[in-house]
């Protein structure tokens, strides 16, 4: 216990600290001022960072002539997304989205497990060139990636295939993916895979049905992650697929764009529509988000 | 785990991380698999981890590899849209670019483009990494208060992460739009004059680093809120029991603490900022003129955007964004190594 000048002194957001058992207390009890402060200083960030996707959620529900209003509801209408509906192959282009994303998620959690998992226990020849390679993967511009990338492509005859986007978007997101899950399962105790080597379990099996359990957490920000690098790109999809049942919703969109480049009505519908299926994932996958990322971020 | 299968047993495993760090990491250490059979006592002893690796290590060869090595072959001749191999019809004509040598890049680090967008490039990186790790700093340890609604605020700030990126900027041009934009409309309510948010440079990049640093928030936010996480409330309890004052407890508990999430998360922004496409190309298309132009949408733009499509110039530039990048990452480690920390 001290009651030395430093903690009466101290400039705790304006607490009239009086005695020493306010003292121990002040990080359980905060004073009315600081804790108005905090609140107002979140209340503010949050608006900030919601405030322009709920602006264009907003607009999507209004008719197109009050698009530009600055009201907040207006003579609220479905016509924007009917007509997106209606107009474009917005659905055949958001089934060919969610299967292309769905594919890199699935691919790209078992892959980026596999490769965390031989990192972080296992010690074989290439694991630190491998290491570097996973980082230095993401030093390479996409802009300069994609005309050779096309060239196999086309050359594979993978072109216009979901197959092709799969294959590029995981280059995008297993480097990331594989250093998070290698964090994770360092935090498994390796006591774990010693038990189901003794219960003669194979490597393998080990890795199946007892650590990648144990690994939710990391599987789920892993998925998350995939999944929204593959449902928002646009460069590739836009240069890989083409004609109008092929394209993906980025790609799409971009044709949209350029199309109705003033009709924001239309264009806030479809963002609306695309934003829904991640955020459906982002709910299911936030709870573990914090604790994924600790995992992955501190021990990467 | 036997070491059979997986290489080594644990212990030794753990001495060789160690002793792999020094200088001499290399030498000697694979000493009992060299000389004839080592390739397949080698195989015997690492095929599980191998095999695990093999999908990820086949991937990026192939769809990585051959684009660099391509790239970087490229930047060594004169490549461009006349005189590369084509299919016109039913005919080909065969590649006519020539090896130029170094050229390109001395043309490129003489010339006064590649220098002035890569000026901004690192003004646009650094600015964009430490506005976002100074908020996500502070947001993080706010969120690791005991505040009423906290799961909320969190929902919250986080979700710009869960929108997709040109989603998002899509957003933001609707906000920024100089005549029917909401930012204006609210000005102008104030009787301020229109900005011209997207249209002149200075506001230009002045919003293309806050759609940036917008985006980039949760990211960093989760991140270290992990990391204060694992920082032991105890510490906090001892230090107030010796009257560290809020100041000192920040300075002393929870920056130490941050160290390795920070390290972490400042070196993979840095590079994704560096080459942050999305963002720029979807808002600015590096406009007006090249003012947000940074080194990648330029690179982009040679091979895209001009006429001819010059090749060989946008691959130059792509090889030296690698070489700056793999720099700092040498650089950032070495640092980090000096001061004692290793990953």
């Amino acid at each position: 216990m001290s009651t030395t000048t430093p903690v009466t002194t101290a400039p705790a957001k304006g607490t009239l600290v009086t005695g020493q058992s306010a003292n121990v207390q002040r990080r359980a009890r905060r004073s009315p001022l600081a804790s108005f402060g905090l609140h107002a200083t979140l209340v503010v960030a949050s608006v900030v960072a919601v405030f322009p996707v709920l602006w264009v959620l907003l607009t999507s529900l209004k008719p197109a002539k009050y698009a530009t209003t600055t009201d907040f509801v207006r003579e609220t209408t479905l016509t924007n997304y009917t007509s997106l509906l209606s107009d474009t192959p917005f659905l055949t282009w958001f089934w060919n989205s969610l299967l292309i994303a769905g594919l890199s998620t699935v691919l790209g959690v078992f892959v980026a497990a596999t490769t965390g998992y031989a990192i972080s226990r296992f010690r074989f020849p290439g694991k630190r060139g491998l290491m570097w390679t996973l980082l230095i993967t993401q030093m390479f511009p996409v802009a300069v990636l994609i005309v050779p990338i096309y060239n196999i492509m086309a050359k594979v005859g993978l072109l216009n295939q979901p197959m092709g986007l799969v294959i590029t978007y995981l280059t995008i997101s297993v480097p990331f993916c594989a250093w998070m899950m290698k964090g994770f399962f360092d935090g498994i105790p390796r006591e774990i895979d010693e038990s189901g080597q003794v219960d003669g379990l194979n490597p393998f099996g080990t890795f199946w049905r007892l650590v990648l359990p144990l690994a939710k957490p990391g599987i789920a920000v892993t998925a998350f992650y995939s999944f929204i690098t593959a449902w928002g790109e646009v460069a590739y999809a836009s240069a890989f697929l083409v004609g109008d049942e092929n394209m993906t919703l980025a790609g799409g969109l971009q044709k949209f764009v350029n199309q109705y480049s003033s009709q924001w009505g239309p264009m806030a519908a479809a963002s609306v529509l695309i934003a829904i299926p991640a955020g459906v994932f982002f709910v299911f996958a936030q709870r573990h988000l914090v604790a994924g990322m600790t995992a992955g971020a501190t021990k990467g | 785990m036997a070491a059979a299968d997986t290489g080594r047993p644990l212990v030794k495993a753990a001495g060789d991380d160690i002793v792999s760090r020094g200088p001499s990491r290399d030498a000697g250490r694979h000493t009992p698999g060299k000389g004839p059979g080592g390739l397949r006592r080698a195989l015997s002893t690492h095929w599980y981890a191998w095999t695990m690796v093999a999908p990820v290590v086949v991937v990026i060869g192939v769809i990585i590899g051959y684009p660099l090595l391509r790239g970087i072959y490229l930047s060594l001749t004169d490549a461009n849209e006349r005189n590369v191999e084509r299919t016109i019809g039913v005919n080909t004509i065969d590649a006519t670019y020539q090896y130029v040598g170094l050229d390109n890049y001395v043309e490129a680090i003489t010339g006064s483009q590649f220098l002035g967008t890569l000026g901004w490039t690192v003004v646009w990186t650094v600015a964009c990494v430490s506005i976002t790790f100074g908020l996500g700093m502070g947001l993080a340890n706010m969120l690791n208060r005991r505040i009423a609604g906290r799961g909320l605020y969190r929902v919250l700030l986080v979700l710009p992460w869960a929108v997709p990126g040109f989603v998002s900027v899509f957003a933001w041009r609707f906000l920024y739009n100089t005549d029917n934009g909401l930012l204006n409309k609210i000005l102008a309510g104030g009787g301020i004059d229109a900005v011209p948010w997207l249209n002149d440079p200075t506001w230009a990049k002045f919003a293309v680093i806050s759609v940036n640093v917008w985006l980039g928030i949760p990211f960093m936010m989760v991140a270290l809120l992990g990391g204060l996480q694992s920082i032991p409330s105890e510490m906090y309890e001892a230090a107030e029991m010796d009257g560290a004052t809020a100041w000192q407890r920040f300075r002393h508990i929870t920056l130490p603490g941050l160290r390795p999430v920070s390290t972490t998360v400042i070196l993979l922004s840095t590079i994704w900022t560096f080459n942050m496409f999305p963002v720029i190309f979807l808002l600015t298309r590096g406009g007006p003129g090249d003012a947000t132009q940074i080194l990648v949408t330029q690179a982009y733009k040679f091979s895209f955007e001009i006429s001819p499509r010059d090749f060989a110039q946008s691959s130059t530039w792509g090889v030296l964004i690698l070489v700056l990048l793999l720099i700092f990452a040498v650089f950032y480690r070495r640092v980090l190594r000096k001061q004692g920390e290793v990953w």
